[in-house]
């Protein structure tokens, strides 16, 4: 039917026109034009990547290694995995301070609880230790809905006492040491040359199908679809890309096997952000909290479960951090880990302001503020004083580009 | 147009503690027909239609549709029964595109939960091309970035594509320039050819001239009379307005 009065109208009705195919020279023209016009999407953060990178090759040999990228993926996998929860926060218009020792109290939790006197399996205490953090996230979201109150407090609040929490719980001790292999195996494998090819080609079939099919459907709706052209330029760019980053893997010690978790989640979170209700919803009480509440939307109930999302991912991430470090101290959750995880989601491009942001822009994020960290780590004689000013610096940056792309779009009313 | 009232409050009476903001008003609307709501601020045209939308309930009074008595607790039972109204506000998402906001709260979904978009986005088409809405480029652009005019064609087709059978616009030109003020009275006068029942809340009598069927007005709380559009005269309004007769005054004894 609608493909019907597509041709029909096509030359009388503007909204009709848009709806029909384009060729591939219009795309890639409408594709330059969105990017004059401000609309870059991940560019900038990959170009900032590149430059950053050049600078420290510059400077430290030792950067632009396999040995040391593939050791870079373990080193962001902890910050990434919270920074996922963190843009589901963001979109919501929220804040979750205490996300960093939330993280710490799972680590704590999983650590004490394989040691004795309670020596509970690892495949027990993992999931507990989730649940745990999960409660946590509940606890925070239930108390900010039922008073009323800003997330921004109530976090903080959470900040300081289970930053107590993970002291009291690892008491004396000063460390628990975690000897499951199972656990820091999570971060010490490296995947063999042929394993890494074989996730590489899942990844990239995976990618072509969906891509290929998605827009096969739009296309029998009768909708706005890309041309075939494109879709086969994307699968084979993105293929490339993969093909590449394995070969560089495997030219080190592999494929670490984190990267596998931080893309499992990247796909299972974005498509909850993008594919379901509770994604769409999220968005629409970050964009307009009202307008979500007359469509019916219970606002504090997608609240709360956002809380308890980010809540279960700095559980995750708190669990790659401890299994990376073969222990838990008593600063777990400390230092820069908090800032580290929400300056990941902003930089990557997710808006503190609520209702803007992507999944993937956790991982860029977190790719930049642990590059940073990495990088200025391999230089003789630099303070961890400059290190946090860099890293303030690239922040301060993001938000900026952020802010000007922003106008530049409100500008040429896209 | 049918003769034959769809909805219609009989009586209906709100008091906000000791302000009375709706005194015994009757008040109808029939399909196909556009009955504009006018009144001075404070008139009680907002208490009215909250209360058939469900916002509050009245103290007193019935509330019939399709001549059955019907009691709307919730803006849900309002929308379950066809009444749909578009506030001044608009209630849009600006950072959602136009179908995301159309479909907001009652999505359609396939397997795996997945918001089945490409169903969606047709529907959406489908419904603004039935109401002529083409000024908009594509359905995919986030609302921050539509007109005035097209924000509120957006809105009034969100509520009309719900089998919605009485559409209550609350002042749907008041921020809009002369063309889009243009757009969206087209765009009222073709809901009421497709039989719909339309409640027009404005300040404007221009704009009320050329599209109403009828006009109520309310003074202080209560119904000073329905005018027919044929047979009256903005001056007739304005008179009803702010000296119409009313049964009592609030706050003076009745006589």
């Amino acid at each position: 039917m609608a493909t019907q009065t597509n041709n029909d109208n096509s030359s009388t009705s503007a909204l009709l026109a848009s709806q029909r195919q384009t060729t591939t020279g219009e795309y890639l023209q409408n594709l330059f034009k969105q990017l004059r016009t401000g609309n870059l999407g991940v560019i900038p953060i990959l170009f900032g990547w590149v430059i950053i990178a050049l600078i420290f090759q510059t400077q430290a040999p030792a950067f632009l290694t396999a040995f040391n990228l593939t050791n870079l993926i373990v080193q962001m996998a902890g910050v990434a995995m919270i920074a996922y929860g963190i843009v589901f926060i963001l979109l919501l218009g929220e804040i979750d301070l205490s996300v960093s020792y939330v993280s710490a109290v799972a680590g704590v939790l999983l650590a004490m609880g394989m040691l004795p006197p309670f020596n509970v399996p690892w495949f027990i205490m993992l999931p507990l230790a989730l649940v745990a953090s999960t409660l946590i996230g509940l606890l925070h979201g239930v108390i900010i809905t039922t008073f009323q109150l800003p997330s921004f407090v109530v976090t903080l609040a959470g900040f300081l006492a289970w930053s107590g929490v993970v002291l009291i719980l690892i008491g004396g001790a000063g460390t628990v040491v975690i000897q499951e292999s199972a656990i820091t195996s999570i971060t010490r494998t490296f995947l063999s040359d042929e394993v890494g090819w074989v996730v590489g080609i899942i990844a990239i079939v995976l990618y072509a199908i969906t891509s290929i099919l998605s827009n096969r459907r739009r296309q029998q709706g009768g909708l706005a679809s890309k041309p075939m052209p494109i879709i086969w330029g994307e699968i084979v760019l993105v293929a490339l890309a993969t093909i590449g980053f394995v070969i560089f893997c495997n030219s080190g010690r592999g494929m670490p096997l984190v990267t596998v978790y931080l893309i499992v989640f990247l796909i299972g979170l974005t498509y909850v952000a993008q594919n379901t209700k509770f994604g769409r919803y999220v968005y629409a009480v970050g964009g307009n909290k009202e307008a979500a509440r007359r469509a019916g939307i219970r606002v504090e109930r997608i609240r709360v479960y956002v809380f308890m999302l980010a809540g279960f991912m700095a559980g995750v991430g708190g669990v790659i951090l401890a299994a990376r470090l073969g222990s838990v101290a008593t600063n777990a959750g400390g230092g820069d880990l908090l800032l580290n995880a929400i300056a990941a989601a902003v930089i990557g491009g997710t808006s503190l302001f609520g209702g803007r942001g992507k999944v993937y822009s956790a991982l860029l994020g977190a790719l930049i503020v642990m590059t940073i960290d990495n990088g200025l780590g391999l230089i003789p004689n630099v303070s961890a004083g400059a290190r946090s000013i860099v890293t303030g610096l690239v922040l301060l940056a993001a938000v900026i580009i952020d802010a000007i792309s922003r106008r530049q779009q409100q500008r040429t009313g896209r | 147009m049918s003769t034959q009232p769809i909805l219609k409050t009989v009586g209906v009476t709100k008091r906000f503690g000791a302000i009375q903001a709706l005194t015994e008003v009757n008040f109808e609307v029939c399909e196909g027909e556009i009955m504009a709501l006018v009144g001075d601020n404070g008139a009680g045209k907002s208490t009215l239609i909250k209360g058939i939308a469900g916002i509050y309930a009245f103290d007193e009074g019935d509330v019939f549709f399709q001549d059955r008595k019907v009691t709307i607790n919730s803006p849900r039972d309002a929308s379950q029964l066809g009444i749909e109204v578009v506030y001044q506000d608009l209630a849009l998402a600006d950072n959602l595109d136009v179908v995301a906001n159309m479909f907001l709260g009652r999505e359609r979904t396939g397997p795996f939960a997945r918001l089945d978009e490409a169903s969606m986005e047709k529907s959406c088409v489908d419904t603004l091309n039935s109401l002529a809405v083409t000024t908009l480029r594509s359905v995919r652009l986030p609302v921050a970035s539509l007109s005035g005019g097209q924000r509120q064609s957006i809105a009034v087709a969100k509520a009309v594509m719900w089998n919605s059978k009485v559409v209550i616009l609350d002042e749907p030109t008041a921020a809009l320039g002369v063309a889009q003020t243009r757009q969206v009275l087209d765009l009222v006068q073709r809901l009421s050819e497709k039989g719909l029942a339309v409640v027009m809340i404005s300040h404007n009598l221009h704009d009320i001239f050329e599209v109403a069927d009828r006009i109520a007005v309310l003074r202080l709380g209560q119904m000073v009379n329905v005018f027919e559009r044929k047979n009256s005269s903005q001056q007739d309004i304005v008179h009803a307005m702010t000296a119409g007769r009313l049964k009592s005054v609030p706050g003076m004894a009745v006589e």
